[in-house]
């Protein structure tokens, strides 16, 4: 039988988290996404056992998460902006040293400390990097309230699949609005025991050892050589992405999360002037699309990239594109949520000459 | 020593262990525990990063507990202390230590878990972590080792670099005015209700390796009461950036170290109340 709730998109997600199996949460409140922390709070200890812990810090958190994570159980931490800032330095090491757990960035409004209202300010951040040195996350980009839930279960299954860590890239308008949400059943907690985990060395193995120091050059190199196979294989396996009226569309918009549903009203609003636009929405940032949206190049007059920020997901798109069509960008920051009447409006004055 | 002598010296030493005896069971006075590997230590001649390293091996054997434990690494001299304990072991970022041992600890609490941290890591960019790890009663080991200086950067002033004490950065003495004063968190996490058992200790005598070496044992045992935070500091020396001898950084750490950081128990659990 369907388990239908209707629930705002933080405690979606934090539901989610206990029917994954969720062994621990270490996080820290701040705005927009501190129902995660409450609702684990108040529920997950008593159903699950999983444990809760309210560091003093986003900074304490991932290092936390950092040796949780090495016991190979299903860990994860939650913030928004300015806290997914204090935890690159962490993410850093759990990339290097291979550690799989879930990190979720509930973005708002920035730089600085901004404004807790929704923002795609953190796309470079959780795409390129972040922290220092060569790494990539494993990025989902939900846009409903039902992929708050239905992401963190997948997350999981790939941060294990690729010992990596995922993060869930969604908004402070998604974490707070509520919806209809069809919950998954409760998962088993994790039995068995990583062979690379620090869980207490028996005497018929080698002790393990979770570290990112290699201080000989080609040590590090090697580890490197290493890491950056991983993301061939993942940018081979993973990418996830949803069309809307690609198939015969006279221009089409690329847009990620809560942006790319406006962005399909958008498009609605456009047919009924008799203007075909499609709507590609990334689902994973990293691995990016960069061929389906090369593909649908092809076939269009040009592409409208929009995004709450100033313009970020709209360079990959440009490489994606890499010069067969005109692609302009309409953004809006500062936890600005674009209309889809000013989408058009702009697609329009951009792209289609005024044509629609 | 000229050469001939030599030869004659292996001579006699190989007349002398030639002696079957010396295979008697009960004669070994001394050999490595199984908890340290074959990697020999890269700390400096003199230091005690290799005393501690070995008290902890001493202890993990002695409690038959290298299955169930697990180290936390800092960032520092002792930044490799996983090449040298053979247990599961964590390397963490810079003062981070306390809240990897937290992660770990809480998904893991029949495990006996410990970190081992400088004055650097622990006292000053890892305060917040030390503080509140200690404050929660987390039930963890903390191992500190303050010897007054950065050693791994090359001897740039600590939190615990005493007042009109030189160092790279300050270079014609700690000045209190400008640069603050040394930090005693050993006395600070003390005062904390989350900690269960706080000791100074040091290295640097037999005496002292000795009563180290016990609190340690103590620090491990009381993990299994589930009754808070253990903290050791042991008071050590660096003779290389303190530019002196290994005899002499002993003779300077007893003159100018212990007086400012004086040894002995600050907290102990009250065993009428067990």
């Amino acid at each position: 039988m369907k388990e239908l709730r209707l629930m705002k998109g933080n405690e979606a997600l934090a539901e989610a988290a206990i029917r994954s199996g969720c062994d621990a949460y270490f996080g820290y409140p701040i705005t927009p996404q501190s129902e995660v922390l409450e609702y684990l709070s108040k529920e997950a200890n008593v159903r699950t056992g999983m444990v809760i812990l309210q560091a003093e810090s986003e900074v304490a958190s991932i290092n936390m998460v950092y040796g949780a994570a090495g016991t190979g159980k299903r860990i994860m931490t939650s913030s928004s902006s300015p806290g997914i800032s204090l935890m690159q330095e962490g993410i850093s090491y759990i990339a290097c040293a291979e550690l799989p757990c879930l990190l979720v960035n509930v973005n708002r409004g920035g730089p600085g400390l901004g404004t807790i209202q929704p923002s795609q300010g953190d796309y470079f951040q959780s795409v390129k990097g972040g922290g220092h040195g060569d790494y990539k996350l494993i990025v989902l980009a939900p846009s409903t309230v039902q992929e708050m839930s239905d992401f963190v279960k997948l997350s999981f299954e790939l941060a294990f699949k690729y010992n990596n860590p995922v993060m869930i890239l969604t908004d402070g308008a998604l974490g707070q609005m509520m919806e209809k949400v069809e919950l998954f059943e409760q998962q088993e907690r994790k039995t068995n025991i990583e062979p690379w985990a620090t869980v207490g060395k028996p005497k018929d193995r080698e002790r393990n050892i979770i570290t990112s120091l290699h201080i000989q050059p080609d040590k590090m190199e090697e580890i490197n050589l290493k890491l950056q196979a991983k993301y061939r294989e993942i940018e081979k396996n993973e990418i996830r992405f949803e069309e809307t009226n690609c198939e015969d569309a006279e221009y089409l918009i690329v847009a990620y999360g809560l942006v790319a549903r406006i962005c399909v009203k958008a498009a609605q609003l456009a047919a009924d002037k008799g203007l075909k636009v499609g709507v590609l929405r990334p689902i994973s940032l990293f691995p990016f699309p960069y061929e389906k949206i090369n593909e649908l190049a092809g076939k269009v007059n040009g592409i409208l990239d929009v995004e709450m920020n100033a313009g970020q997901m709209v360079e990959d798109v440009r490489l994606a594109v890499n010069g067969k069509v005109p692609v302009e960008f309409y953004g809006r920051m500062g936890g600005v949520v674009p209309t889809p009447e000013e989408i058009l409006e702009n697609l329009e004055k951009k792209l289609a000459g005024g044509k629609a | 020593m000229n050469e001939k002598r030599m030869i004659e010296e292996d001579q006699h030493f190989e007349d002398v262990i030639a002696e079957e005896s010396i295979c008697i069971q009960e004669n070994i006075v001394y050999e490595k525990p199984d908890t340290l590997t074959d990697t020999p230590f890269h700390y400096c001649p003199g230091c005690g990063h290799g005393v501690a390293h070995r008290l902890i091996a001493e202890v993990i054997s002695e409690l038959n507990i290298q299955e169930e434990t697990i180290g936390v690494a800092p960032v520092g001299c002792a930044v490799f202390a996983y090449n040298y304990l053979n247990i599961d072991m964590t390397e963490a970022a810079h003062g981070r230590a306390s809240a990897v041992a937290t992660g770990i600890k809480r998904v893991l609490p029949e495990k006996y878990v410990f970190t081992y941290q400088g004055d650097g890591d622990l006292a000053a960019i890892g305060t917040a972590e030390t503080l509140h790890t200690c404050n929660r009663g987390e039930n963890v080991l903390i191992i500190f080792i303050n010897n007054a200086t950065y050693g791994m950067t090359g001897g740039q002033m600590a939190p615990t670099t005493l007042p009109n004490m030189k160092s790279t950065t300050s270079p014609f003495g700690r000045d209190i005015a400008t640069m603050g004063h040394p930090l005693k968190m050993t006395d600070l996490v003390a005062q904390l209700p989350g900690t269960y058992y706080v000791t100074r200790q040091a290295v640097h005598k037999p005496g002292n390796v000795r009563k180290a070496k016990k609190a340690i044992m103590n620090g491990f045992k009381y993990q299994k009461e589930n009754k808070g935070t253990c903290f050791i500091e042991i008071v050590s020396n660096c003779p290389s950036n303190w530019k002196m001898t290994p005899r002499e950084s002993n003779k300077w750490l007893e003159e100018n170290m212990i007086p400012y950081y004086p040894l002995g128990d600050l907290k102990i659990p009250n065993v009428k109340e067990n």
